[in-house]
């Protein structure tokens, strides 16, 4: 997995996309079940054929409003992650989509703005825990809505999973004590 | 100060004699729902973790509906890991092919009751609240910690609750309330905000219709949506429901709308926004190739029912095939045995199984390049169901079955019915 960067400043390339980027555009229907090295692939392709193809590890999406909107599939930040995506900042976020982007280990970060300080293809300076994003071109800086605490935590841990290892490690332990 | 219905089901489920809105809490869940595009990953993430059991097997639902039967042999050696999974953690309300989708199922069952906080794969997790629990879609990692730990951190969303006044006017439907709130007020709504219902005509909303309503408010941003207990509800569960937990009087609202049935007519959410809604008349006579009723939004008998009225004695038009599949394996044979079904098909209807369908792309009914189909579903993304060049219309089942006889999206009313 890739390492979730939030205290530092994340430096990578924008990709602009426009409001209500559905769950069907970000992990389609057809792909449910297919292994991650194919669902991949079409991330983000009905709207940006070359997407898949061209982001690099590190580069930033930015959306406008209502991002993820939709299913509660977690394929459509896993997808954005196995592509390598620093993170999501985006005008605003659909619920579930919020969540799972976290629970994964996907910083994001709901930015009002945003759209308005970066053109496609621009390099973006993001520093999720302190919700700054900055345009090193034009120097604006914006601040975003900050992570709520047990978000922060949850992404520091490296998801939700890492918590329910952590969990399931001191069950077994209290189950020993008492067998 | 009162509690409305969201922070009274959350602050019993976090243990706590009062939480407000905007507050964090780890909450017990009361019943966990997974369906089989996820519960494969599921069981093989809990593996991995080396978890041997989870919370309580009897608190957690497993659904094969999606890809119901199986399209292919990959999704079949899929259904059978999460069968051999289902078994191994000794899951106990296991539902296999055929027997319907997940949120009809867990409420035709009476798994999920008025005050339970649940927790599903699916997003339409919010139909539970046409019963009044807390219902709301989560992923599959956060269903893995739920699971297996029966908690869950939530914010205690502020609540919108919008009264309801007036009669709703027959071709009108309750699939077109809920196209009229997503219409008027956008997809952001009720973004990390409960939607409860309210008013002196909230009692004339049948339970299909409250489940209608209910499982498109996530088209709203909807984290939970709310048709507090009520005599339609108590005459569900046969139970007084005295314990049931209700909104106080004095409940702090963020916002209020009101929405007067009797003003409602057909209405049309257009391509590719479910907020981009417009009266079926204004946009009345665009050729549809595929017609869809079924779903977890409308495909109950009640809405089986609807688009019988319009379809009986008449064949759907020769450009227009019209699928039809109903909720459940129960819906399928009510709307059997009353004949319901023997009508659709007569009119040139095809009846898939009970389960989700071409509803979110999978199988059984997609659609091709420059192709447009009407539904009774929940989304008209881009894409949603094959070709990202094909549009999709999401109406009433009244609307659609008018549009199948006609062969282009139509007002019901262009089509005659027998009153009564």
């Amino acid at each position: 997995m890739a390492e979730v960067r939030l205290r530092e400043v994340v430096r990578g390339r924008v990709w602009k996309f426009g409001d209500d980027i559905s769950t069907d555009l970000l992990a389609p229907g057809a792909y449910a079940v297919a292994p991650l090295e194919e669902r991949k692939r079409h991330v983000l392709e009905t709207v940006r054929p070359e997407f898949p193809r061209q982001v690099r590890p590190g580069d930033v999406v930015v959306a406008g409003r209502n991002f993820g909107c939709g299913s509660s599939r977690e394929t459509a930040p896993e997808g954005l992650r196995a592509l390598g995506v620093a993170c999501v900042v985006a005008e605003s976020f659909a619920r579930i989509f919020f969540r799972n982007a976290v629970a994964l280990g996907l910083p994001v970060l709901p930015c009002p703005g945003v759209s308005e300080l970066f053109e496609d293809g621009d390099e973006a300076e993001v520093v999720v825990a302190e919700a700054r994003v900055r345009n090193p071109l034009t120097g604006t800086e914006l601040r975003g809505q900050p992570l709520p605490p047990v978000m922060v935590e949850i992404l520091e841990a490296g998801g939700i999973l890492e918590r329910l290892r952590a969990w399931n490690a001191r069950r077994g332990q209290t189950n020993a004590g008492r067998g | 100060m009162g509690h409305t219905l969201a922070e009274a089901i959350l602050s019993r489920a976090a243990g706590q004699p009062t939480v407000r809105a905007g507050q964090f809490v780890t909450c017990e869940v009361d019943f966990c729902l997974v369906h089989d595009i996820f519960a494969g990953t599921l069981f093989d993430t809990l593996e991995r973790l080396g978890v041997d059991r989870v919370w309580d097997p009897d608190r957690v639902a497993v659904v094969l509906d999606h890809f119901s039967p199986a399209p292919s042999a990959a999704v079949a050696s899929l259904h059978r890991r999460i069968r051999q999974g289902v078994e191994r953690f000794g899951i106990r309300h296991f539902f296999d092919t055929g027997e319907g989708i997940c949120h009809q199922l867990l409420v035709e069952r009476r798994l999920v009751r008025p005050g339970m906080l649940v927790v599903g794969t699916d997003s339409h997790s919010t139909t539970y609240g046409a019963v009044a629990a807390a219902g709301t879609g989560i992923g599959t990692s956060e269903m893995a910690y739920a699971a297996t730990t029966g908690t869950l951190w939530f914010q205690v969303p502020p609540t919108v609750r919008c009264q309801l006044f007036g009669r709703l006017r027959p071709p009108a439907s309750w699939k077109d309330l809920i196209l009229h709130l997503l219409g008027r007020y956008g997809a952001e709504f009720v973004q990390y905000r409960a939607l409860e219902f309210a008013g002196e005509a909230v009692s004339h909303v049948d339970l299909a219709g409250r489940m209608s309503v209910a499982n498109m408010a996530v088209e709203a941003g909807a984290k939970f949506c709310f048709f507090p207990p009520d005599a339609v509800t108590r005459r569900f569960y046969g139970e007084e429901g005295a314990a049931w937990p209700t909104p106080d009087p004095d409940a702090a609202y963020e916002r209020t709308v009101s929405v007067d049935l009797s003003e409602l007519e057909p209405l049309v959410a257009l391509p590719h926004r479910v907020d981009h809604v417009r009266p079926v008349r204004e946009v009345q006579g665009i050729p549809v190739d595929q017609a869809f009723i079924g779903s977890c939004t409308n495909g109950r008998v009640e809405d089986l029912e609807e688009a019988a009225r319009y379809l009986r004695g008449r064949r759907v038009h020769p450009r227009t095939r019209l699928l039809v599949a109903p909720a459940s394996r129960a819906v399928y044979e009510e709307a059997s045995r009353r004949g319901i079904l023997a009508d659709l098909v007569a009119a040139g209807a095809v009846v898939l199984p009970p389960g989700c369908g071409p509803c979110f792309g999978g199988h059984l009914g997609l659609l091709g390049d420059g192709e447009r189909c009407v539904g009774t579903h929940n989304r008209n993304f881009q894409g949603r169901m094959g070709s990202p060049h094909a549009e999709i219309y999401l109406a009433s089942p009244a609307t659609v079955a008018a549009s199948a006889v006609l062969g282009y999206l139509a007002d019901p009313r262009e089509v005659e019915v027998a009153v009564g």
